[in-house]
């Protein structure tokens, strides 16, 4: 018999709150978390705004010595690992802690850590490189650390696919279920890109607003005045879990996964491919692996980065994957408008959304959009968020790499 | 301050000890809960704060508060 998905637990932190219960309200209300950056001076830098989580003390969820020793990026999957898994009531479920795994993904990992040491290194030689470096700094550490924090002993790792490494963490926990290796699966992204090396790097690529100004509205996805995508840090994970087990225990049941599809570009390292090519296939797959006809799609929480190249590519990949008349039906938004963007971490925050919205029928807006530029002609549910009563509903990550994925997500 | 407290700093600051955890008789692994890399990383304090070069084979030996106090002034090292 197959084995059905579905989410019992969230947890985030975010520049728009600091759990799921703020990070929802904000997205609701439209209230932009993009301010000019603190954490380091942003004067030599195009882009002095971003999504940073504000005044986070590690030493409030983590005692002092695990802070010492863990990267930011990994203390934010701690911290929205478990708000998810305390919500799910797994904990007292008597769940073996080898049928429940921990896959989180980041895109870049401990960055801040690598600069750190790096930094220290060329100044006082290689001698004074910390022993606590290479764990601190690698990728998959924040899913080994989710691991030890929750005592999750079945399948560990981390998906490592750019801005689509949260959407993959979820694809693979939810085969990892549906494959019978774990019951229970905490699954998600996190990131810290804010750093010298970070904001640099994609101000070189010309990636980023330069609306530093206006940050509050820098993040306009679809708008014609958008200038590039805000970069943002935060974590996001929810609690994928076996459906009959979650019923079994009387678990709150939030929403299901119904099917993932993953694709690449074959394209270019940065560039969409030509009509969003590789992301209309990504959501086709979530169709028709599910057997869902693409009439029966209300929703789409968009990769919507407020890129030139993204918005316009992924509208198209939108009216191909859905018919074009369909897709001028139906509403997409990006909450990106107003988290802007947390890279590895962005895909499982905007499942969460997009999961908040089947549940509580209520769609979040894309809270800047003012005027959508030429070819970006669908219902973006611009300013406001609205109620509607939808049931099935996609939500798409896109990567440097020509990395898709799309997770299809059912109101239970 | 003494040699005795200088090392005691270090030690709560890197291992997030109590100060009165940090006795001459502690065993860094076995009473102050850390870790070879922790191990590691106290040494290099010790070497930046002191001015001098533990070598691995020296490094070893100190396996309590009192070792490396007494390793300190054996050293020569003036508070």
């Amino acid at each position: 018999m197959t084995r059905r998905v579905v989410i019992t637990g969230l947890g985030a932190i975010s520049p728009v709150g600091k759990n799921v219960a703020e990070c929802w309200d904000s997205a609701v209300q439209g209230r932009s978390g993009v301010r000019r950056i603190t954490l380091l001076d942003p004067e030599p830098f195009d882009s002095k705004i971003a999504g940073e989580v504000k005044s986070f003390d590690p030493q409030a969820y983590l005692d002092r010595k695990i802070a010492r020793r863990t990267d930011r990026y990994t203390q934010f999957a701690i911290v929205a690992a478990r708000e998810a898994y305390v919500g799910s009531g797994l904990e007292d479920s008597g769940l073996p802690p080898e049928r429940l795994g921990a896959i989180i993904g980041s895109g870049i990992g401990g960055i801040d850590t690598m600069e750190q040491n790096h930094r220290k290194a060329l100044e006082r030689g290689a001698s004074r490189i910390s022993p606590f470096f290479c764990p601190m700094m690698i990728s998959n550490m924040a899913s080994g650390w989710v691991g030890i924090d929750l005592n999750a002993k079945g399948i560990n790792l981390a998906t490592v696919t750019a801005c689509a490494s949260s959407g993959h963490a979820i694809a693979m926990s939810y085969d990892a279920i549906r494959l019978d290796r774990a019951d229970a699966v905490v699954a998600g992204g996190s990131e810290a890109p804010i750093t010298l090396m970070g904001l640099g790097g994609f101000c070189a690529m010309k990636a980023l607003s330069t609306r530093n100004d206006d940050p509050e509205t820098a993040s306009r996805p679809f708008d014609r005045g958008r200038d590039g995508f805000v970069m943002a840090e935060g974590g996001a994970v929810v609690v994928l879990e076996e459906y009959e087990h979650a019923r079994r225990r009387g678990a709150d049941i939030i929403a299901e996964v119904v099917e993932c599809g993953m694709t690449c570009d074959a394209h270019h390292i940065t560039a969409p491919a030509e009509g969003g090519e590789g992301s209309a296939r990504s959501m086709s797959l979530v169709l028709s692996r599910a057997g869902v006809p693409a009439e029966r799609v209300d929703y789409v929480n968009a990769h919507g980065t407020s890129t030139q190249l993204n918005d316009i590519s992924e509208t198209q990949a939108i009216k191909t994957a859905l018919g074009e008349e369909h897709a001028r039906s139906i509403m997409v938004s990006s909450t990106k408008s107003v988290t802007g963007h947390l890279l590895g971490a962005a895909g499982a925050m905007e499942l969460i959304f997009t999961a908040l919205a089947l549940r509580n029928g209520i769609v979040p807006p894309t809270a800047t959009l003012q005027d959508p530029d030429d070819g970006c002609d669908l219902d973006y549910v611009p300013g406001e968020a609205r109620e509607a009563d939808i049931s099935f509903a996609l939500s798409n990550s896109l990567g440097f790499g020509g990395h898709n994925v799309t997770l299809g997500v059912a109101k239970v | 301050m003494s040699l005795e407290n200088r090392v005691s700093d270090i030690i709560v600051n890197k291992l997030a000890v109590k100060r009165s955890e940090v006795k001459p008789e502690a065993d860094f692994q076995n009473d102050l809960g850390a870790d070879s890399l922790d191990l590691v990383e106290l040494m290099m304090d010790f070497e930046d704060s002191f001015g001098l070069k533990i070598s691995d084979e020296e490094a070893g030996k100190l396996a309590t508060v009192g070792d490396v106090v007494n390793y300190l002034k054996e050293k020569g090292v003036e508070v």
